[in-house]
């Protein structure tokens, strides 16, 4: 096995006189060396599948050329026996850098001179707006018009298992096997096929036990494009494993900014809002990045009423790693308005529970077409928060607020509430496939595309397969992640994986039990349709006696007289839905030491509505890994740069994820009554932990320190931040 | 680059090894010996991720270099599990309680509560917590990892 390490930018912009690779490949047991020179020119075609060949293809080259843009960019490969050889002649390869300035902050980028990317003016690398004159009026009219301004910082993923793959290309068969941490084999495959125009069947992709991926591990990134190009350089399996550093300085960067308008009438009901929303696209965003934010605007409406709504959406190129999926990747959405109506509530003098009650949409108002177009269907909004506010005894907890701030000390709660399309019809996610096969010894084999990174999808699979054939779960196992042995699916991402897998199996199983009744029928000498098929066996419903189990009725499918075809069925699910809504509120309570700006969570309630629970584990699971990311954001996670680019945070010394002392017992309450319209009601769960949490989290700090008149509009709600808004006694 | 003979007993048995001298513990478990089970999440000593047991103490694999433990005793998750698969109950707990999701970073939270509870069989949740909070896990956010070891410890009713 060979090992590869990058060499990686040190400046965040800086023009590549040249790169001197011979004394790296001098040392003894060197392989050789790649850059962009020797390999960029072999990319065949490049683009996602999550996003299609038509939108506009923003630069992506393999190996930097010409110019680095941001610190960590890959620059060449060098490729050893061992990894510790590899590293040493890393450091050997000479790069001659020409500094240039770099773009770094959000706002300035637009008005900079500095293009990140040449011809791409003003770094704008995507945007979007809708019509805003309808809104005069309401503006014209309001009551109160509430003005907030929001950033959030830029933090990260994080799986704990690092990105990486081992490639091995087979030159006499011109066949290419890869085992890839990745969120989705399937559509790896097709990526490599692309990018290397070579067919997809000659390409296996292996994915087996990914160590968390949360968006990150959904698309190829550079890494993975430059180990596929070197594979047909070396005649043997070549790893890589990146090291934590390069995971935060390299990986992805999400960073957020919004302006959000509210109008409300002198009753405290919205009746008007907008966002001008900036993403940082960083300098190679994965993939095109104006889909997530034009969700940030069309779902930023939210749980909310409100029918006169707009937004624009700029996504800015910096010097600064590309932007990638991070679980909810509108979730700025959430946070913006979430903390606006706070904002709202604080000017007006209304409790922000009640002025939640008087804008939010109840079931009974659903279907109901948002400010933005899109339609609302299926949900819980107001009952999650009205059985949230009852578990965490809010009129209680304002009297122990004034008790205790009698006596100096800073409570505070916050709600956030959020509305979430899962489980989204885009052509490549909205189809699934499985195969169920039925052994000869009666045990059952189910066989998906896969993709799990720690979301339970064996146990899902299994579970819904055993209650689909009616057979004990003990007999069920699974096969998931090989390209080479499952049926197509798309992987991990948009919180689609339990319906989807629920519709491809529902769909497959159904045509199992027909064929399980058939041969069942034609052993026992009777109409197929008088065949029960249930408990783990087959029997005709008036002489149960005469049951066969399911090994018997395997074993007539293989090996009787008319044995042909075997007892297993594959099949597709398509999603009918443009998408599954789901939905939930977040309370938070916290203490803040105004003495240290410590925030100490007291407790952390969700209630939430993803339809009936295959497994209710696995849901709560979900909710608590995505919950306790968001508190992460919003008090402890920050990838910093320096004015120049250089990122501050590059080990977990510095980059500080929740640990089990910062976190507390999350409390879930489940809404189980308004099933989706898809297989079994099942809608999606894996997301929407991370986008409602940041926002309960900041509303409940900027409740406990409303006495010092302080606005909080910047995460994270570092204690250094908190005591500096304490000094400043204001907004800020 | 110069290379040392080390011996080592690792999970009981005996292993005579010539090791570059800033070889890793983790490299030399992991890329060596085969014990792919000790995982490397930041090699910065701050994920736990990496824990094993030298002479019975918790100790991060990525920040000892093999040669440190010539003579020793280490103990990694493999050594703690048994050959014919059955959990240990750390292990069964964690199981139980969906203590894992990923299961990256259950090696190491395995190995440190298996050590905890040796040297306290009864610990109260702020001591679990503070015992717990070296390790890392991006899934789980904690709950069912403190949820296991809250369900093991002995003599004591669960309590909020
Ligand atoms: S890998 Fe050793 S502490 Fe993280
Ligand atoms: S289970 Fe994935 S990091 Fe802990």
């Amino acid at each position: 096995m060979l090992h590869a390490c990058f060499v990686r930018s040190p400046l965040a912009r800086a023009r590549i006189a040249s790169v001197d690779v011979e004394k790296a490949c001098a040392v003894a047991g060197v392989r050789g060396v790649l850059t962009g020179a020797d390999i960029n020119g072999e990319v065949v075609d490049l683009w996602y599948s999550q996003v299609g060949p038509d939108v506009p293809r923003t630069p992506l080259p393999p190996l930097a050329e010409g110019e680095v843009r941001f610190a960590g960019d890959p620059v060449a490969l060098v490729v050893a026996d061992d990894r510790y050889v590899a590293e040493d002649a890393a450091e050997l390869v000479a790069v001659d850098y020409e500094p240039l300035d770099a773009v770094v902050d959000l706002h300035a980028a637009l008005d900079s001179d500095s293009l990140v990317h040449e011809g791409w003016a003003g770094n704008v690398c995507a945007e979007l707006a809708t019509p805003t004159d309808h809104l005069a009026e309401a503006f014209a009219n309001a009551a109160h018009v509430v003005e907030t301004e929001i950033h959030q910082q830029a933090y990260v993923a994080c799986p704990l298992e690092t990105r990486g793959l081992v490639v091995e290309w087979s030159p006499a068969d011109g066949s290419l096997s890869v085992w890839a941490s990745s969120q989705s084999p399937h559509d790896f495959r097709q990526f490599a096929s692309r990018l290397l125009g070579v067919a997809e069947h000659k390409i296996r992709v292996i994915c087996q036990d990914t160590g968390g991926g949360f968006g990150q591990k959904i698309n190829a990134h550079r890494e993975d494009i430059v180990l596929l190009l070197a594979a047909r350089h070396f005649p043997a399996p070549l790893k890589y494993i990146e090291d934590r550093r390069e995971n935060l300085m390299a990986s992805s960067s999400r960073r957020e900014s919004g302006r959000v308008r509210m109008a409300l009438n002198a009753e405290g009901v919205v009746q008007a809002a907008t966002i001008d929303h900036l993403s940082n696209a960083g300098a190679y965003p994965i993939p095109y990045p104006l889909i997530s934010s034009a969700a940030v605007g069309a779902i930023f409406p939210g749980p909310l009423k409100y029918q006169l709504g707009a937004f624009s959406t700029k996504c800015v190129f910096t010097n600064t790693p590309g932007l990638t999926a991070y679980r909810g990747p509108w979730e700025f959405e959430t946070l913006a308005r979430e903390v606006s109506l706070d904002a709202a509530a604080r000017q007006i003098g209304v409790d922000p529970a009640e002025l939640r009650r008087r804008n939010m949409l109840s079931r009974h108002d659903l279907p109901h077409t948002n400010a933005l177009g899109m339609t609302l269907t299926d949900m819980t909004p107001l009952e999650t928060l009205e059985l949230a506010l009852e578990a965490v005894e809010y009129e209680v907890f304002r009297q122990e607020q004034d008790e205790a701030r009698a006596q100096g000390r800073y409570l505070g709660i916050g709600i956030s509430s959020y509305v979430e399309p899962t489980t989204t019809n885009m052509p490549h996610h909205g189809s699934e496939g499985a195969t169920i096969r039925v052994e000869p010894s009666g045990t059952v084999n189910v066989y998906l595309a896969g993709g799990s990174a720690g979301n339970s999808l064996e146990t899902t699979a299994i579970q819904l397969t055993a209650d689909a054939l009616d057979v004990d779960v003990g007999v069920v196992n699974t096969v998931q992640g090989d390209t080479a042995l499952t049926p197509f699916g798309s992987g991990t991402a948009g919180s689609r994986s339990g319906s989807m897998v629920a519709g491809a199996i529902r769909e497959t199983a159904a045509i199992l039990r027909n064929r399980i009744a058939e041969v069942a029928a034609d052993a026992l000498g009777v109409r197929a349709e008088v065949i029960e098929v249930a408990g783990g066996s087959a029997f005709v419903e008036a002489n149960p006696i005469n049951a066969l189990t399911l090994a018997e009725v395997a074993h007539h499918a293989y090996f009787g007289k008319d044995a042909a075809g075997g007892l297993e069925a594959s099949a597709r699910y398509h999603t009918q839905a443009p998408n599954l809504w789901a939905n939930a509120s977040h309370i938070c309570t916290v203490e803040v030491d105004i003495e240290t700006g410590l925030v100490r969570i007291l407790r952390y309630v969700v209630a939430e509505d993803c339809g009936p629970m295959i497994n209710p584990n696995v849901v709560e699971g979900q909710i608590a890994g995505g919950v306790v990311q968001g508190i992460g954001g919003a008090l402890l996670e920050h990838f910093e740069w320096d004015v120049d680019g250089n990122p501050l945070a590059t080990t977990f010394v510095d980059y500080l994820l929740p640990s089990t002392t910062d976190v507390p017992i999350i409390e879930y309450l489940h809404m189980e009554g308004s099933p989706g319209p898809g297989p079994g009601g099942f809608k999606g769960v894996g997301e929407g932990g991370a986008i409602g949490a940041p926002a309960a989290v900041a509303n409940a700090v900027a409740d406990a320190l409303s006495p010092f008149g302080v606005e909080l509009r910047e995460l994270p709600l570092s204690p250094a931040t908190l005591l500096r808004h304490l000094a400043d006694g204001g907004a800020g | 680059m110069s290379e040392h003979e080390i011996s080592v007993v690792v999970n009981g048995a005996r292993r005579s090894v010539r090791v570059p001298s800033r070889l890793s513990l983790a490299d030399l478990l992991r890329d060596k010996l085969g014990l792919t089970g000790t995982h490397l999440g930041c090699e910065h000593g701050a994920c736990g991720a990496c824990s094993v047991l030298v002479n019975g103490e918790v100790v991060r694999a990525c920040l000892m270099f093999a040669v440190q433990v010539d003579g020793d005793e280490v103990t990694t998750i493999e050594g703690i599990g048994s050959e014919d698969g059955v959990l240990t109950p750390v292990q069964a707990a964690f199981r139980d309680c969906h203590g894992l999701q990923c299961g990256f970073c259950t090696p190491g939270f395995v190995v440190t509560v298996t050590a905890l509870l040796e040297r306290n069989p009864a610990p109260d949740d702020g001591e679990i917590r503070t015992a717990l909070s070296g390790n890392l896990c991006r899934c789980t956010g904690y709950q069912g990892i403190i949820e296991a070891v809250r369900s093991l410890r002995s003599g004591v009713e669960h309590a909020d």
